[in-house]
């Protein structure tokens, strides 16, 4: 009776510690890079725990479902951009935002209801754009979710009086720390967790694994991924904001191309078939970004300056990619989270990539 | 009425460029499943090609120093062993993969590439004048068209007429339509896989090339991003016109050319600039009237 009511230590540590084994190095990073990384180090581990949360998103729908979203960046840019107009440089907004409705023209709103608002509007979004694309199964809605992200990148660098088009917005509030940008990591981090070993959480990764077999047992494609889909769109608006109020700019530029290929490469190069995948790819992808940054912006060997010519980062990051996919496909968690190794055990013949 | 004419001919001409490019990805997709993004950067090579690796603006030619003949046949040597050289290296290997890695991979592929360029040719646009006479206006009874209109019109349906022959009518051609139908079959058959997969990548290169030479013509400009718009517009193509289907590709190109010209024309000035917004939202409409696009093959749905 005991044990019902009131699991044990134990069960609550087997429980959580896929969570635990990713969470706690995190909270490590943090703390020792805080008491004693340089300035330049720090920021690194603030981009490195946004991009988190951003992949962590990407994998909710992306990892769970097993289709490739190339339009999340769509509902970064949705949040980003409504934070901005929420909290930005009051004085100027009349005249640089004029298109504004006066609510949001003429004042400027607290920055945690702003935050939350700015969440929702990306969730709401996923959650319309979703219901049009997710009808739509395998490359036909990859396709699509390249459609949206082209739509967004037309209509925002073009919405002159709302937007400021390409230019990029200046002077939002920069209030993300380490701590906070650690606090929602971890917050993505257990959502994910939550909702894949939910029951809706299982009914999608079995429409990955096999749709015929899935649909036969009687889960809807349709709803299965649309719940993903707008859980993991409020999950990228997060970062979206994050990454907002930590730049302290919002430019539409960053939210195209080249950002999804980032993402998408952190989320592969993990493994995408695993919650601790994201993360790890995330660490990896970030730690070589800053190797190859430093060495682009040259370094002193024996008294003598030399540097990686600008660029080399982008296209180690595509080769180093294009092997992953070749050499260990599932990427380095291969679809594993991280367990206690007798629940490894115990697990090997149930859970594969 | 001349307006409407002219209007015409800018639609069609825009629409066998985004046709050259939808069968350029479609073939490939046909026998391989790929979703090629690298189309793009084949494209935007192929272009840089003309023009000696500096980072000056206005650079000396290198390909496009030569006559006519030489240069395009140069260009359309590029593109297609830059073609064959990914298919080698990087699609190969993943042949048996899922369609999602694939699309991936050559995602990845296209990022390497364009970096690459940037880092040889950096990353400003360049001017380049080739093909000039081109540019100017041929006059049909009260219709203005700039040759490279007709040029582009006369190229795509000269390729589209070959493209069929081949299809139609040699061994390897008709290899390559059962690949599409079939792999597994079609290679139990005696289909040499590796060869007709060479192929398709070997013809979508040539067509890229194309696409390259005329873009060049029409804008007189070289830049990193060339190949992306015709592309992605290619892509869409593909999936209205169904994925899959060569005679659907070419339509779905006519089509998104069609609109985005008649949206350029007939949306209020102050709408304009979100003309692409409107073609992609007519694409995503499409497909939810049609999800497995206009005409419909067996690849388009999952073999059970």
């Amino acid at each position: 009776m005991k044990s019902k009511t009131m699991p044990s230590l134990a069960a609550i540590g087997r429980f959580w510690f896929p969570v635990l084994a990713l969470v706690v190095p995190l909270a490590l990073i943090v703390v020792v890079t805080g008491h004693f990384g340089g300035l330049s180090l720090q920021r690194t581990v603030i981009e490195m725990l946004i991009s988190i949360v951003i992949v962590v998103g990407l994998y909710v729908f992306v990892g769970n479902s097993g289709i490739i979203s190339f339009g999340h960046a769509t509902f970064m840019a949705i949040a980003a951009y409504a934070s901005a107009w929420q909290t930005c440089c009051e004085m100027l907004k009349p005249i640089t935002m004029s298109g504004l409705p006066h609510f949001l023209r003429d004042q400027s709103i607290p920055l945690l209801p702003s935050a939350v608002v700015s969440v929702l509007l990306a969730g709401a979004a996923a959650f319309l754009t979703g219901l049009v694309i997710m009808r739509l199964t395998g490359l036909a809605a990859s396709i699509s979710t390249l459609a949206v992200l082209f739509i967004l990148n037309v209509v925002y660098s073009n919405w002159d009086s709302v937007t400021m088009g390409s230019a990029s917005i200046v002077g939002l509030p920069t209030y993300v720390t380490a701590w906070l940008a650690l606090i929602c990591a971890v917050l993505a981090i257990v959502i994910a967790y939550l909702y894949q070993i939910s029951a809706f959480g299982l009914a999608i990764r079995a429409t990955r694994e096999d749709e015929v077999a899935a649909a036969a047992s009687g889960i809807s494609l349709y709803w299965s991924r649309l719940i993903a889909f707008t859980l993991s769109g409020f999950l990228v608006g997060l970062g979206g904001v994050l990454q907002a109020h930590y730049l302290g700019t919002v430019s539409i530029n960053n939210f195209f191309l080249s950002f999804t290929f980032l993402a998408l490469a952190m989320l592969i190069v993990g493994g995408m078939g695993s919650l601790a995948g994201a993360v790890v790819g995330v660490v990896v992808i970030t730690v070589m970004i800053d190797i190859f940054r430093r060495l682009e912006s040259g370094i002193s060997i024996g008294g003598e300056q030399w540097s990686l010519p600008a660029g080399t980062q982008e296209l180690i990051i595509a080769g180093f990619m294009l092997l992953i996919l070749v050499f260990r496909k599932d990427g380095i968690m291969a679809g594993r989270e991280i367990g206690l190794p007798q629940q490894l055990q115990r697990e090997k013949g149930l859970i594969n990539g | 009425m001349a307006n409407i004419v002219q209007v015409l001919v800018d639609a069609i001409a825009l629409g066998s460029l985004y046709a050259l490019v939808a069968l350029a990805i479609g073939l490939v997709f046909g026998v391989m499943r790929l979703v090629n993004f690298a189309q793009a950067d084949y494209i935007t090579i192929g272009a840089y090609a003309l023009v000696v690796p500096t980072a000056s603006v206005t650079p000396p030619l290198l390909l496009g120093a030569l006559p006519a003949a030489l240069m395009i046949g140069g260009v359309l040597f590029v593109v297609v062993v830059l073609a064959l050289l990914t298919e080698r290296v990087a699609f190969r290997p993943l042949r048996n993969s899922n369609p999602s890695t694939l699309l991936i991979s050559s995602f990845a592929v296209s990022y390497f590439l364009q970096n690459l360029v940037m880092l040889i040719h950096t990353g400003r646009p360049k001017s380049v004048g080739i093909g000039q006479g081109l540019a100017n206006a041929v006059e049909i009874g009260s219709v203005r068209v700039p040759g490279v209109q007709l040029l582009t019109m006369g190229v795509t349906a000269g390729l589209l007429v070959a493209l069929v022959l081949f299809l139609k009518k040699t061994p390897l051609g008709i290899q390559m339509r059962a690949a599409a139908e079939n792999f597994q079959m079609a290679r139990l058959l005696g289909m040499p896989a590796n060869r007709v997969i060479a192929l398709a990548f070997a013809i979508s290169g040539l067509l890229s090339g194309v696409v390259s030479l005329l873009l060049t013509i029409q804008t007189g400009t070289l830049d990193l991003r060339m190949g992306l718009m015709p592309v992605v517009y290619g892509f869409f193509a593909t999936v209205i016109g169904g994925m899959g289907s060569l005679p659907g590709a070419a339509l779905g190109g006519f089509l998104v050319g069609v609109a985005s010209v008649l949206l350029q024309t007939y949306l209020p000035a102050d709408l304009r600039p979100f003309r692409d917004a409107g073609v992609f939202t007519l694409v995503i409409l499409i497909l939810l009237v049609r999800p497995q696009g206009l005409i419909v093959t067996s690849a388009a749905k999952e073999r059970v």
